[in-house]
């Protein structure tokens, strides 16, 4: 009887642990249902919401497209980096998340600037360099102002404008935003918090276990 | 000679009492500034500085050289108010940025900030008055 129960227990142990690593973080934004027909049936589709081509020159003024982010999985935050407000605070985080997944080749990082008309590629080599970063695995991206204030507001769902009413004319939330290789956004985390952050390196773990196992 | 003993050593007590009175008003002063001075620094200096005054990359120098802080000290009024640009050496690490001043930040303020960063992230300088910021304003480049 004891040894029934030790085995029970166990077991439930065994299928506790398993279950933790089969939730797999939910798919956000926005999605639409399709129709298709197959071997004629009809099925429902769930088409979610992707992030759209890009093309953007980065801190080394190379250019920088959706298809360099293929087969990774990446976070995307809106910044400048004359801003003295929340940036510091997120790329202060931002960092920490970078250093736990240095030289990972399936992570990336893409951070947009806001502030168009002074954040050139030469300023964001500046920005990345003084930050410590090396390498193209974060991406500071410079692009033209229609194209970066679209992706975020109908993308990345991340809202960021000019105002003229703030001090330093430029409001932006300070998201960051988990997408996966499917390009479909996969988790948003204030990037100001320090315990968002940490679920933020947890999910992007169990994000990878995911994508791994999606390859086999 | 009696009323004389009584007489000084009375002088004597209320000289002390004078003296302990002065110090515990001082350092009542003195950690009022500070309590005060640490919400200054939390709403207009921690963003970039950080929480344990330690900086950004050398993106934002840090507050933790006591060496740079001790020896200019009677320049920090000043670069709080107007803002420090060029470069800055600290702990042998060169500096090179803009940090924007403050002017909504009244003199009692500028003194409560410094008396909370000269005297945290290892700092250890005591009190700094509000006198002292009004002298050190005048000298501003």
């Amino acid at each position: 009887m004891k040894k029934l129960l030790f085995i029970a227990l166990i077991a439930l142990v065994i299928q506790s642990c398993s279950n933790e690593s089969d939730t797999k973080l939910p798919i956000l934004g926005n999605r639409h249902p399709v129709e298709r027909t197959v071997d004629g049936k009809t099925v429902v589709d769930t088409i979610y919401q992707t992030i759209s081509p890009f093309s953007y020159l980065n801190q080394d003024s190379l250019l920088v497209t959706d298809k360099d982010f293929d087969g990774k999985i990446y976070v995307a935050d809106f910044f400048f980096t004359s801003c003295n407000t929340i940036c510091p605070i997120m790329h202060r985080n931002m960092l920490d998340v970078y250093k736990k997944f240095k030289d990972n080749p399936k992570v990336k990082f893409l951070s947009h600037s806001i502030d168009i008309k002074y954040d050139l590629p030469s300023r964001l080599k500046t920005y990345a360099t003084k930050l410590g970063v090396e390498g193209n695995q974060w991406e500071f991206v410079h692009g033209s102002r229609d194209s970066i204030f679209n992706i975020a507001a109908k993308n990345y769902l991340v809202s960021a404008f000019e105002d003229s009413s703030d001090p330093q004319g430029l409001v932006h939330q300070g998201w960051f935003i988990l997408v996966d290789t499917k390009k479909q956004l996969r988790g948003a985390y204030d990037g100001t918090k320090s315990d968002q952050v940490k679920q933020l390196i947890e999910d992007m773990d169990k994000l990878l276990r995911e994508e791994a196992a999606n390859e086999k | 000679m009696r009323n004389r003993l009584i007489f000084s050593s009375l002088l004597l007590f209320t000289v002390a009492i004078l003296i302990q009175s002065c110090q515990n008003e001082d350092s009542i002063n003195y950690k009022r500034y500070y309590v005060n001075g640490k919400g200054i620094y939390e709403k207009n200096c921690q963003n970039c500085h950080g929480v344990d005054g330690k900086g950004l990359g050398t993106l934002y120098p840090p507050l933790t050289d006591s060496t740079f802080l001790l020896t200019n000290k009677k320049k920090l009024a000043c670069i709080i108010r107007n803002g420090q640009s060029g470069q800055i050496k600290i702990n042998n690490i060169v500096y090179q940025g803009q940090m924007p001043g403050n002017n909504t930040l009244a003199e009692i303020d500028i003194a409560q900030v410094i008396v909370y960063i000269s005297n945290s992230f290892g700092n250890k300088q005591g009190h700094y008055d509000q006198a002292e910021v009004t002298k050190d304003l005048e000298y501003c480049k």
